[in-house]
């Protein structure tokens, strides 16, 4: 294993949020997780990179289960993942997700998709969370769609809405699993400005992205997975601009150059 | 040529119908939609019940479970379901008969419009932290019933037409007057078309209102 870890001098480090350690899992005969080590301090924002099939959204969604591992231990906030049952249930509730396909409650509007979690999960009464929906809704700039269907709104603005969603449970550290492969061209930068002002607000984000220009502008440390391993991890401006490894060179010579 | 009708109780008849129709339905959507929860859901246990359940009972004739329930519960272990008087007692055999053979093809319909819902509708309601059964009665079940509706209907208008086996335990339905009209007149041909007349008019209106139904109700993605 080439892994090459780095001085994260310009991470501001007030405890490990994210822990894992040598997890493992296969998919039949596939090892797409081989002896994941990784953590993630508060506060900050970790850009997983790397080709297709290297196990980057496996790992996105085993941080809150939505894949189970084979091995090894994941520790969110000291605590260790739950297997299943209500405990599992209350971890996911403090651990945001976007997903590539928005995955907005479809037979709800923009609104109930907000309020939804803080009602039936933090049971919160309906008012408060509709004040509360309203408010992320125009943080995240879609205020004038609160009464509309998904169906009825863009890639992008279906987008900041799940962010919105993700954002009213107030979460401990947030996952984006590639959240802007889905969006037209011309929807991608709406969503990454939410994304880096969150950033800048000082969330704990792991995004799984093919976007390089956000890995280097928001992202305290660039993770590079290739195979199932992570091959390298390093600051933006050293992995872009110097990466160690065979593998990554090769990977940043494609995508970078046309 | 309508004169041999005087005497019968046609439309208290068809009243038959309907209350077996209605009560069967309300009853066999509940516990067909309680057994489509149990096949998709985490516990091994439920899912071999659901599963056994559907397979056994949609295999045998409703004839054969209305003839049960009268011959097997009634008569020889004395389940009355708390009615007094055959009659009443025969009603709600004939209803429990048909909640048992319909909610296998109510669990089937629901579960199909299960299927229709995209798998990341069920991950995102997990990702804020539903519970299962939250994820199942608040994201997942909503649009499937929307999905449902088509095939809903289809069991609807077959059970409709079922409760006509309610006659072979004695219940004073639609399809028992016809075959006691029919051996006390000369009119076989005409009490037939009135009776099926009578259940198009039941039936028709069904499928088209909940046709209708159905494309208003369509989850949009």
């Amino acid at each position: 294993m080439t892994e090459v870890s780095v001085a994260k001098e310009d991470v501001a480090a007030t405890g490990e949020l994210v822990v894992l350690k040598s997890v493992n899992k296969h998919f039949g005969a596939l090892h797409v997780l081989q002896d994941i080590d990784l953590t993630i301090a508060r506060g900050e924002v970790v850009v997983v990179i790397g080709p297709s099939g290297s196990g980057k959204s496996t790992l996105c969604r085993t941080i809150n289960r939505l894949e189970t591992i084979d091995s090894g231990t994941i520790e969110i906030d000291g605590k260790p993942l739950p297997a299943e049952g209500k405990g599992l249930a209350r971890l996911r509730a403090d651990v945001g997700m976007v997903f590539q396909s928005f995955n907005l409650f479809a037979h709800k509007t923009v609104l109930e998709n907000v309020t939804l979690g803080q009602v039936k999960v933090r049971k919160k009464d309906k008012q408060a969370a509709e004040e509360r929906a309203r408010a992320l809704l125009d943080r995240v700039g879609v205020a004038a769609q609160a009464e509309k269907y998904p169906a009825q709104l863009s890639g992008g603005q279906q987008q900041r809405v799940a962010i919105a969603r993700a954002l009213a449970m107030e979460p401990k550290v947030m996952l984006f699993d590639e959240p802007t492969s889905a969006l037209d061209p011309e929807m991608i930068n709406e969503v990454l400005e939410v994304m880096q002002q969150l950033a800048r607000d000082g969330m704990t984000m792991i995004v799984v992205t093919h976007e390089m220009g956000f890995a280097r502008s928001a992202a305290n440390r660039v993770v590079f997975m290739a195979d199932g391993r992570i091959v390298e991890e390093a600051a933006p401006d050293q992995f872009f601009s110097n990466p160690r490894s065979d593998r990554a060179k090769d990977f940043l010579s494609k995508i970078l150059h046309h | 040529m309508f004169d041999f009708l005087e005497g019968y109780d046609l439309l208290g008849a068809f009243w038959t119908t309907v209350q077996l129709a209605l009560l069967s339905a309300v009853g066999s959507l509940v516990w067909g939609t309680l057994l489509a929860a149990m096949r998709v859901g985490p516990v091994p246990l439920m899912r071999g019940f659901g599963t056994a359940y559907v397979n056994l009972v949609r295999n045998i004739p409703l004839t054969v479970i209305i003839l049960f329930t009268s011959l097997g519960l009634y008569q020889t272990l004395n389940v009355s379901l708390g009615a007094e008087g055959t009659e009443a007692v025969n009603f709600r055999l004939a209803v429990l008969g048909l909640i048992v053979y319909t909610s296998a093809f109510v669990c089937e319909a629901v579960r199909s419009g299960i299927n229709t819902v995209p798998v990341g509708q069920a991950e995102a309601a997990r990702a804020i932290g539903l519970s299962f059964s939250q994820v199942l009665w608040l994201v997942v079940l909503p649009q499937a019933f929307r999905s449902a509706v088509g095939p809903l209907t289809n069991v609807l208008i077959a059970l409709t037409k079922n409760t006509t086996v309610a006659a072979a335990i004695g219940v004073a339905e639609a399809a028992f007057l016809m075959k006691e009209m029919i051996e006390n007149e000369a009119q076989l041909l005409l009490i037939s078309a009135i009776f099926a007349f009578g259940f198009v008019v039941l039936t028709l209106p069904t499928g088209l209102i909940l046709g209708w139904v159905g494309k208003k109700v369509a989850v949009k993605r």
